[in-house]
């Protein structure tokens, strides 16, 4: 728990200088910060005007997913739709219930916006501005019947949602006027069917977006590390995508992905268990080729077995000679595997490491070899489901 | 009597040698299988869920994240057994190796080329008139498959704690509930859950096999872990009571397409019907607890079944959203009633390509796969608009029922459906959320009844 602290309180300190969370609190409204790549992808800040909101104190917030809000009432499309824009990287705004601490539920308008780093266009965090919809808003059904779902039952209506990134307020209006009118046929509890969000509180929720984003952007300047929101640059190659981190995040043990179709087969992704194990920092590790971890008395044939299993695209389990940055030395059980993508071609190799002499430390009372298959199957899962999403574009 | 004929999927590495059973039946059969000749002192390991019969919110899961379970359902013991199984060369071919994508289109269809899944097999004729047949236990069952097809044993924790035990003999008494490879995957990780595998029971869902499903949703935790349940009569082609279940991080059709409500339960259920998607179903969501959501489904189902109405169960969204398609592409089939063009692609349109995920065989079909071809196929399998509003009366006139009788026949209905209630906790829920009824005063019902 403590590590996954000192991950958030990170995730924020190497991105922007000291005073953005002083800043940040002077802002009105209700809004949060998550960090996708940290595992969970938790909140890494959460403003006055959210804990005000949401009845939460900050530590009860901090390092928990936003699904913590959902109740039984909450519309599972909704989620479904949050959880799309997160997979894609991109911008949303829904209404959705969510709930208070308390347990008293209520309609907020969400909008949902991913910051990039300007450098090489990765999603450094997303920030969510929650503006609550007052309830002499809600729509009444008495002007809509059937005819008025069937009038956007064309299929016009669910694409187009899909743009409201859009970042003009009158064509926001247009959607969600659209979207009300959906779900407005029935007469329900105040819960169960979606409120309308007014122009004020469309227009709030845009003008929180952007002072949000013109804060973090600002304070990214003074630590030269910059952030965006916008993609300034497509370059990202050989970068994971945000929700293959997610997903990745998910594994516990130690392993790293590297790339054979890269100049050296670099290192592409390394698991803070990695890290540990080997004493090096993540950017040490990161496009660096494996070979880092042999020494002297590594045996050539055994590397050479690894160069045979990548070369001829076959798993292999080995036990090798390893060395830590100290230069201390450890027998690492490794095994090797192919992952591929959805049009079937090997993407990337999964390297799986177990240090021996901890090998029977397991609290789950898994073998490891039962351990590494754990890894390479959620690898394997992972890469081929999320490299669908890119395919889109090609085929 | 309705027969079709078609290429059986292989699911079990024992069902191609179905043709030479006779010869082999009685004593040890020699393939450390699960029927009495092998299964003494077998071991497996265990996974015990832990029962949530109160609301499940976020917040009282998050509680639960504090006190870690000792394995991950999903990453750490499926797809690591699977993986296993990959490595000893158990299926007939490696899925990650199909070429799949997503369709353009509004709804983002999936689609998969895979040419390996129904080779070497003969078309079989298939009975589709009849959605509850008995068991036959001379047919391929899941008690003949290998040990090593079948990854863990299911089961409900018995002191409400998640459980797992890497190695546990099988408890032929305690009529155990299994997770099985299928050899024949559509996606990696592609299980079978087979509920009180020893049992003998047909392909039909009872109240307890399809919380246990739910359960198995819930348990996995992730969105993207789907099961799906075929009828017979509805593409199921095996008549041994089984859900299917794998996991793809990508959103099916089915749940993007827009739903309008229909009613709400007295026990929080929400029941809606699909809107602008090609097959016409019900989306259930929501509920009083886990069990509330269970019943309300697995009654549709009985009513289904019991009206002879083949049909389709998928469970997303971690158990929190079942969707069901009563269905008629057998049947249109089996009458000559589907065109040649549809045949030719010999798709088989069961659960998983109703939600959109479309495993096509040969390669011009994956290469034309388009929005308007998927939903070309699929408006075949939905009833017609008016065959399902009556289907739909039926359900509800079914979930109705259960709303007039009172405690005392909720009682009959646990014995019957043989559920043991474990706790007192668990009979209380049973009595008070057994009986999903209509809120009062609901215009819908009355227009339905």
């Amino acid at each position: 728990m403590d590590t996954q602290l000192g991950l958030i309180e990170q995730s924020f300190n190497v991105r922007y200088s000291v005073w953005v969370r002083e800043a940040l609190d002077d802002l009105s409204g209700s809004f949060t910060t998550t960090d996708p790549c940290i595992s969970g992808h938790p909140i890494v800040y959460a403003s006055r005007g959210f804990l005000k909101m949401s009845l939460y104190s900050r530590d009860e917030v901090i390092g928990k997913n936003g699904r913590m809000f959902q109740g039984p009432k909450t519309n599972r499309k909704s989620v479904m739709e949050i959880r799309e824009a997160i997979r894609e990287e991109r911008a949303i705004q829904i209404n959705i219930l969510n709930y208070r601490k308390d347990g008293t539920p209520f309609w907020m308008l969400f909008r949902m916006s991913p910051v990039f780093n300007k450098e090489d266009g990765r999603v450094i965090h997303f920030v969510g501005v929650q503006v609550p919809i007052l309830q002499k808003h809600r729509q009444s059904s008495s002007g809509f019947g059937r005819n008025g779902v069937n009038l956007c039952e064309d299929g016009v209506f669910a694409s187009r949602r899909r743009e409201v990134c859009s970042d003009s307020v009158a064509e926001l209006a247009r959607f969600l006027a659209m979207d009300s009118v959906l779900g407005s046929d029935d007469r329900e509890l105040e819960v169960d069917e979606p409120s309308e969000a007014s122009d004020l509180e469309m227009r709030n929720a845009v003008t929180a977006i952007n002072n949000t984003l013109s804060v973090l952007t600002h304070y990214s300047e003074l630590t030269g590390r910059l952030v965006c929101g916008k993609r300034c640059c497509l370059s990202g190659m050989g970068l994971l995508g945000s929700s293959l981190n997610i997903s990745l995040g998910r594994i516990k043990q130690s392993f790293v992905l590297i790339e054979p179709h890269l100049p050296d087969m670099p290192i592409v992704y390394a698991r803070d268990v990695f890290l540990k194990m080997t004493g090096y920092a993540r950017h040490e590790v990161l496009g660096h080729n494996c070979r880092f971890l042999g020494g002297v008395e590594t045996n050539s044939s055994t590397i050479f077995q690894i160069k045979e299993s990548i070369r001829t695209e076959q798993a292999c389990t080995i036990r090798i000679l390893n060395y830590r940055k100290d230069k201390s030395k450890f027998w690492n059980f490794l095994h090797i595997s192919p992952v591929r993508n959805a049009s079937g071609k090997i993407a990337y190799f999964v390297e799986v490491q177990i240090d021996e002499s901890r090998k029977n430390q397991d609290k789950q009372g898994l073998s490891h070899k039962m351990r590494q298959c754990s890894v390479v199957g959620a690898v394997k899962a992972a890469v081929r489901s999320l490299s669908m999403v890119t395919d889109t574009s090609n085929s | 009597m309705l027969r079709i004929r078609r290429v059986p999927t292989v699911v079990s590495n024992y069902q191609k040698e179905e043709a030479e059973e006779g010869a082999r039946q009685g004593g040890g059969c020699g393939r450390n299988c699960l029927n009495k000749c092998c299964i003494l002192g077998a071991k497996l390991p265990l996974y015990a869920f832990k029962r949530v019969n109160k609301i499940v919110t976020e917040k009282t899961l998050l509680g639960d994240e504090n006190k870690e379970p000792p394995v991950d359902f999903l990453d750490s013991l499926l797809l690591g057994e699977w993986e296993d199984r990959m490595q000893r060369g158990l299926f007939r071919y490696d899925v990650t190796a199909c070429e799949t994508k997503v369709i353009p289109g509004e709804y983002g269809f999936i689609a998969q080329l895979n040419e390996g899944r129904h080779l070497k097999k003969r078309p079989t004729e298939f009975r589709v008139d009849k959605v509850l047949q008995p068991f036959d236990g001379n047919k391929f069952n899941f008690t003949k498959v290998g040990q090593e097809e079948v990854l863990f044993q299911f089961e409900a924790s018995e002191d409400d704690e998640v459980q797992f035990f890497p190695n546990v003999p099988i408890d032929v008494e305690n009529s155990p509930s299994v997770v099985a490879i299928n050899v024949s995957p559509i996606e990696y990780g592609h299980v079978l859950l087979i509920p009180r595998i020893l049992e003998g029971l047909p392909q039909r869902i009872d109240r307890e096999s399809f919380l246990l499903a739910l359960y198995m949703a819930a348990a996995a935790g992730n969105p993207y872990f789907r099961l799906g349940y075929n009828s017979l009569g509805a593409f199921a082609t095996i008549n041994h009571l089984h859900f299917q279940a794998y996991y793809l991080a990508v959103p099916f059709p089915i749940e993007k397409a827009p739903t309008k409500k229909i009613t709400t339960m007295t026990d929080g259920v929400k029941i809606s019907e699909l809107l602008n998607y090609p097959v016409r179903g019900l989306v259930f969501e929501g509920g009083n607890t886990l069990l509330d959501l269970a019943n309300v489904v697995s009654d549709s189902c009985i009513c289904l079944q019991e009206n002879n109405i083949p049909y389709n169960v998928l469970i997303s969204d971690s158990g929190k959203r079942v969707f069901l398609f009563p269905q008629c592409y057998a049947e249109k089939q089996a009458l000559g009633e589907v065109s040649p063009e549809l045949l030719d692609t010999q798709v088989n349109p069961a659960v998983w390509e109703i939600s959109g995920h479309m495993v096509l065989k040969r390669k011009k079909d994956y290469e034309e796969a388009s929005e308007e071809n998927a939903w070309r196929l699929l408006a075949e399998v939905s009833l017609s608009e008016e065959r399902f509003e009556e289907v739909k009366a039926l359900i509800f006139e079914a979930l109705a029922c259960d709303n007039g009788d009172n405690g005392g026949v909720s009682q009959s209905f646990i014995e019957k459906q043989d559920v043991t209630p474990q706790s007192v906790e668990e009979v209380e829920a049973l009595n008070n959320g057994s009986h999903p009824s209509m809120v009062p005063g609901k215009q819908e019902c009355i227009v339905l009844l």
